[in-house]
């Protein structure tokens, strides 16, 4: 089905554009164009498809369900909630402050907002529709497991007490919260139309300038990287490009979806896929705009010890994966 | 005259929610008096999470959106 974007770019690009066929410009074009429209029909369909089931779901359902929960569940469970809830990173520290004022401990919070970035539908489609099912799984099992293992070992080293004074004395002192309980309505299926259509026109609004930038990286290192360079220089895995694969990351910044047809080239260009995930982990992740807004409700030490948990936790991830695919 | 409260970390959509609010307010000739809130420690006094949030005379009357028209013009009457 999807063949049909491919047919479509080659058209355009060497008919209509009549660029030549094998050419560097010719496949950078002809990848731009292929990319962009699959990329935007997919996501048009699955965010609508994916609003509609998951309109009743809310951070406020999730904060009750979440709190009294048994730790190790409620770390699993604030993963796998952060998964599958996308919301705007200026919504992080209400919804931070919700979930701790409710007594739900850091580490749990913490996991609901690391997985938050990394994984969420959009990127899981594009990755399953551009490389395929197997490295979607490997994503999405390492992205989870760095939110919770961030998450246990916030908890372990009592992450709450550097907190800023008035989240650690909301935390201690939580009552019931004063707010409502999540609403259980059931939807009609009018609501949930309506919903789907304010989270696609929403989401489509915040991603498209990202798929457009990730799409054009991907294009150039496609077209103009020589095809065995990769290979040839990293392809081996040396230890020392997945740390450095971490760096490069960190002043880039991105979000899922823009990184992942970049993640597309580098994968096809050899790049061993422990460094490629290294390095879009820690695009995406380890940015320093939303550290900045974090430190609303944390101190400075604490921002720094999350910091060094991802990147160390990136590092990890790379060398393993790297590990495991050599063997 | 009514008190509009709206609460948000000063994303794009808080701006539009009190500019919306403001305008309606304006049309329909109700006085009223449109303040943003952006310390965290406010909107979680109000026990909200999901942003924008809009407090009219200290009640909580909607979240995570931009408000339509008609509610708006609810809470001015």
């Amino acid at each position: 089905m999807l063949s049909i974007f491919t047919t479509f770019a080659d058209w355009l690009a060497y008919s209509v554009l009549g660029l030549e066929q094998g050419s560097k410009l010719g496949g950078s074009v002809q990848f731009f164009i292929e990319d962009t429209t699959k990329i935007f029909f997919l996501l048009v369909v699955m965010i609508y498809v994916i609003a509609l089931i998951r309109a009743s779901l809310n951070v406020e359902r999730i904060r009750d369900y979440l709190a009294g929960k048994n730790r190790f569940i409620g770390y699993f469970m604030g993963s796998t909630f952060g998964a599958i809830t996308p919301f705007c990173s200026c919504s992080s520290i209400p919804v931070f402050l919700g979930f701790t004022s409710a007594s739900i401990p850091v580490g749990i919070t913490m996991s609901f907002l690391l997985t938050s970035p990394l994984i969420n539908e959009v990127a899981v489609l594009l990755l399953l529709s551009l490389v395929g099912w197997k490295v979607t799984a490997i994503y999405v099992a390492v992205g989870m497991a760095v939110g919770i293992a961030g998450g246990i070992f916030l908890d372990l080293i009592h992450a709450e007490k550097l907190l800023q004074p008035f989240a650690l004395k909301a935390y201690q002192t939580a009552e019931s919260p004063n707010s409502e309980p999540g609403i259980k309505t059931k939807l009609t299926l009018i609501e949930r139309h309506e919903f789907a259509k304010t989270e696609l026109l929403d989401i489509l609004g915040r991603v498209w300038k990202w798929v457009f930038i990730g799409v054009a990286l991907g294009a150039a290192l496609h077209g103009f990287v020589p095809e065995s360079w990769f290979e040839e220089n990293l392809g081996s895995g040396q230890w020392w490009s997945v740390p450095a694969a971490v760096l490069a990351g960190i002043p880039l910044y991105s979000n899922a979806t823009g990184v992942i047809p970049v993640m597309e080239s580098l994968i096809v260009k050899g790049l061993p896929l422990g460094t490629t995930l290294a390095f879009c982990m820690s695009t995406v992740a380890a940015s320093f705009p939303e550290f900045i807004l974090l430190k609303q409700v944390m101190t400075w030490k604490l921002l720094a010890i999350i910091f060094v948990l991802l990147l160390t936790s990136f590092t990890l991830v790379g060398w393993i994966v790297n590990l495991i695919t050599v063997l | 005259m009514k008190q509009i409260q709206v609460l948000g970390s000063g994303c794009a959509k808080c701006v539009k929610t009190a500019e919306l609010i403001q305008l309606i307010a304006n049309e329909s000739d109700v006085s009223v008096n449109v303040t943003k809130e952006t310390n965290p420690e406010t909107i979680m006094n109000y026990g909200v999470m999901s942003t924008p949030a809009v407090v009219v005379d200290n009640q909580v009357v909607h979240t995570g959106s931009i408000p339509d028209r008609k509610k708006i013009e609810g809470w001015l009457k």
